[in-house]
């Protein structure tokens, strides 16, 4: 069912095949089958502790940071399997770009904080630099604010600002997928529209999944939602169906607030 | 029903007792302190008086015991201990942060949790045992490759306070690489970064500080040291011209010269002059490694 909705809004970039994934003797994640559209905005609700972070992290293999994190399955991506032997991380990781719950730029100026994924791996001229760490910081509609400013420790930015710096971040290494990881939980409402109009606007160029808590926030900028409930995909589908006339009782329950 | 009014006048006297005892235990370290800086600064008082600051602080003569013409310039040992601990610290700097880095970093818990007490236990070494050392392992050894006579020098000495200052050096490294928040190694990591690039760009310039502090607190330790240095560098007092000369240093040179020194004489002063000189140099540089510390600590909260 979930399948045939989706053949119709384009190609699957991510497809996601029987997957578990155990901390220790703890399973986090049972059974997982799940496609993602390219260039559109899937999002992954539900209560706190059902597995969306640990399911968003395998998409970019961060679990593998967790010693005792153990994966089965498959995921997919541009129909290459990520948890292969011959996949190269680095490789991985530029593609499919990450931001996080708390805003993390690192302890340098704005400008390295954009430009450090491209000093990384690549040798760029300063010149090129400039105008990537540009186009980076006005795609993430920060540029206004910092161009004047761009050797300024990143710290000192609002957290707002931080977020946003650290999305043009991740957009400088020019990936095909961001990943967010509840990016609003740490900053407040006027920062997270101006973050919710931002994801917004990516869907054109990169395909986004996120993960929220926020019901609302799905609601709003999403074009599919995963309810995820004690690390089972309990339902997949559009949006609007997922919110207004859900196949679930779980689901209908979860997003009338009911429970969660 | 149980009342929970204190219980009598005893209750509050002990309570009072047992603040006034910590609190004095407190004030007793401070006092010491404070003792110990005004003991240095009125016995070297005498000396510069009779010897003249300008002479102890610019020549390069130590020599009180000569018949003709006593002199008390501190300037060759100030330059000997320069020389051994600087020496040292480009040999343990390198050394203690590289592997630091490999057990904030790079080891497996298991192996982590053998190596770090084989570090610290390095500490414990007595220095009397690693100047033992020194005289009958790295002292011959250094004779052989450079083709000298003996090798109690300051290379020794430098060998040897390496040794000693790499504890210090590797425990508050790998303290300040641990501090470093795991979001910054996660978001280096998403960037496409390599663990090495990680620790390179992102750990180490952001735990720098500390690692700074590390340094300074070995060198504080290196400059203080005296046992080692006595048995292992030669003590000669003539300016220092290169590493594989003997040198000798202010705490040598204390500890050679005390013991034999008449009382309240012009050289028992002087002595005790070069004691507030090595106090001040350690206490400055211990002083601002603890600030550095600090700074770090609320930069990285």
């Amino acid at each position: 069912m979930v399948n045939t909705n989706l053949k119709t809004v384009g190609q699957t970039k991510i497809l996601v095949e029987n997957l578990n994934l155990f901390y220790g003797q703890k399973q986090v994640l049972e059974n997982i089958n799940l496609s993602i559209p390219e260039n559109q905005v899937t999002a992954i609700i539900g209560p706190s502790g059902c597995g969306k972070s640990s399911f968003i992290r395998a998409l970019n293999r961060m679990n593998d940071l967790i010693p005792e994190a153990r994966i089965e399955g498959k995921i997919l991506i541009d129909e290459e399997n990520i948890y292969d032997r011959d996949i190269d991380l680095v490789a991985l990781r530029k593609k499919v770009g990450m931001v996080f719950q708390k805003p993390n730029p690192f302890p340098k100026s704005i400008f390295d904080n954009v430009a450090y994924g491209l000093k990384i791996g690549s040798n760029h001229n300063r010149a090129d630099l400039e105008k990537i760490v540009e186009k980076s910081l006005r795609q993430a509609a920060i540029w206004e604010e910092v161009k004047d400013r761009l050797n300024q420790n990143a710290l000192k930015l609002s957290g707002g600002q931080q977020q946003r710096l650290c999305i043009a971040r991740a957009l400088a290494v020019e990936p095909e997928i961001i990943l967010f990881d509840e990016p609003c939980s740490a900053i407040d409402p006027i920062a997270t529209a101006r973050v919710e109009e931002l994801i917004h606007q990516l869907k054109t160029e990169f395909t986004v999944v996120i993960v929220t808590h926020n019901m609302q926030q799905a609601a709003r900028i999403s074009d599919f939602t995963a309810f995820l409930w004690l690390g089972e995909l309990i339902e997949y589908d559009r949006t609007e169906k997922i919110f207004t006339n859900p196949a679930n009782k779980l689901t209908e329950d979860y997003v009338t607030g009911r429970f969660g | 029903m149980r009342s929970v009014k204190k219980k009598g006048i005893l209750a509050d006297l002990r309570e009072g007792l047992i603040h006034r005892l910590f609190q004095t235990s407190g004030l007793m370290v401070i006092a010491i302190l404070l003792g110990i800086i005004a003991l240095l600064l009125y016995t070297s008082v005498p000396a510069f008086r009779e010897i003249g600051l300008r002479e102890f602080l610019t020549s390069t003569r130590w020599d009180p015991t000569s018949p003709e013409k006593p002199e008390y310039g501190f300037l060759s040992m100030l330059a000997s201990t320069i020389m051994v601990t600087i020496g040292a610290m480009v040999i343990s700097f390198p050394l203690g942060v590289a592997v630091a880095s490999y057990l904030s970093d790079v080891a497996a818990p298991k192996v982590r949790e053998i190596v770090k007490p084989i570090v610290e236990l390095l500490a414990a070494i007595p220095s009397v045992v690693v100047g033992f050392i020194g005289i009958t392992l790295v002292g011959p050894l250094i004779a052989r490759v450079f083709n000298l006579s003996h090798g109690l020098n300051a290379l020794n000495g430098s060998l040897l306070l390496a040794i000693m200052a790499l504890p210090t050096i590797i425990s508050i490294s790998e303290d300040s690489l641990n501090a470093v928040p795991v979001s910054y190694v996660e978001a280096s990591l998403a960037l496409g970064a390599n663990p090495w690039e990680t620790l390179i760009k992102v750990k180490i310039p952001a735990a720098a500080s500390g690692i700074i502090a590390s340094l300074m607190l070995g060198m504080g330790r290196a400059i203080g040291e005296t046992m080692t240095v006595l048995m292992a560098t030669g003590n000669a007092r003539a300016f220092p011209s290169g590493f594989l000369q003997s040198v000798r240093t202010l705490t040598a040179n204390i500890a050679i010269e005390l013991g034999e020194v008449p009382y309240y004489s012009t050289h028992y002063y002087a002595l005790f002059a070069l004691g507030l000189v090595l106090f001040l140099i350690t206490f400055f540089i211990n002083l601002s490694a603890d600030v550095i510390l600090e700074k770090q600590k609320r930069k990285l909260q």
